[in-house]
């Protein structure tokens, strides 16, 4: 004699598996074609498909490790794949107190990224050099290399992490294809020393 | 027999005398003062003899001392004996103004660094070191940043707010 079943008895269908579909931006469609502005496909693309370099030096590195792991899923955003080396990232994310001797190491860093890159600062280290007023510590990595975003914390929760990202996320969405060719951001690079 | 505090003053004092001085042994680590040109003498001393054995350099640091006159920079070496467990402390001091020290990266090969960081950062000159330059700070620094007369803060900063940080 069977007894009723009890469990796994609504059906799959009606589960919100809370999966989100990426918009297509507008757009003429027809039969086989869709027809839409240049800027608008590539930053979507760009966008969803950022390729982070960890530059992870002290605390900040191991917060950004907790954001990478399976809570606070950094590859949601499609991050999956960090890189390690510049030549093949988009996003330079400093995460750590940098030292005066390291500056250097992060500019080369920098400009061995291929454009378009974006740079994040990470805690209150590589923002301003936070806590450490001192003869060692760079007082904030935008001496050296131009920053997009900065996330301030000591360190920062991996959801303010995550905000950053997405704030990046943001300016790549909203970039002009001919921003780095612009005179205006020659002139930045240039005030940085950088060609 | 072990070897004792009592027998390491005793050895010393019969080799070099009144020229070591200020003895004493806070929590039981024998300390003494030699004057700066019998350094290596005395670490010499300290490592061939076969009872004395001190064949390991723990540390090799400085002191600042502004209020000894003449004798502001305090280099301090900390000995150990590995056969007995021994340690021991030397200090030698240093005018502020011609920091010159006997090196003894000679005599251990791990003064080499603890040389240049003592260099780096406290400015004392070690004559016969094979390649004094700075360590971890910067190359380009021209200030010495423990020194006691270097400031803690960065003076330069404009956008720090001072009612909430102070200097």
């Amino acid at each position: 004699m069977s007894r009723p079943v009890r469990f796994n008895i609504k059906s799959k269908d009606t589960h919100n598996w809370g999966i989100n579909m990426v918009d297509s931006p507008d757009g003429l469609t027809g039969e086989g074609f869709f027809a839409t502005s240049f800027d608008k496909v590539v930053g979507l693309a760009r966008k969803n498909s950022i390729w982070p370099l960890p530059f992870a030096t002290s605390c900040c590195g191991i917060e950004f490790m907790a954001t990478m792991g399976s809570h606070y899923d950094l590859s949601r955003f499609g991050s999956e794949r960090v890189g390690f080396s510049p030549r093949q990232c988009d996003l330079l994310m400093v995460m750590g107190t940098i030292a005066k001797k390291m500056g250097p190491v992060v500019k080369q860093v920098y400009l061995q990224m291929a454009e378009p890159r974006w740079v994040l600062a990470v805690g209150a280290c590589a923002s301003s050099g936070g806590i450490f007023d001192t003869y060692s510590v760079l007082q904030g990595i935008d001496q050296v290399v131009p920053v997009d975003v900065y996330v301030p914390g000591c360190p920062p929760r991996p959801e303010a992490i995550i905000d950053g990202f997405m704030k990046i996320q943001e300016l790549v969405h909203n970039e002009s294809l001919r921003r780095r060719n612009s005179d205006k951001y020659k002139l930045l690079l240039e005030s940085y020393g950088i060609q | 027999m072990s070897l004792t505090n009592d027998i390491i003053q005793q050895r010393l004092t019969e080799k070099f005398g009144e020229q070591l001085t200020e003895w004493n042994q806070p929590y039981g680590l024998l300390t003494f003062t030699a004057p700066k040109d019998l350094n290596l003498k005395v670490m010499t001393y300290l490592f061939d003899e076969p009872e004395l054995n001190f064949r390991f350099l723990t540390d090799l640091t400085a002191v600042h001392y502004p209020n000894r006159t003449n004798e502001e920079l305090a280099v301090v070496y900390h000995l150990h004996n590995l056969v007995d467990n021994v340690r021991l402390r030397m200090k030698v001091f240093a005018p502020v103004a011609q920091p010159d020290v006997y090196t003894t990266s000679g005599l251990f090969s791990s003064a080499n660094w603890m040389e240049r960081e003592t260099f780096d950062f406290f400015g004392v000159n070690f004559i016969g070191h094979p390649d004094l330059r700075r360590i971890l700070n910067v190359d380009e620094m021209d200030y010495f940043p423990l020194r006691k007369e270097f400031p803690l803060e960065d003076q330069t900063r404009i956008d720090k707010d001072d009612d909430m940080f102070g200097r």
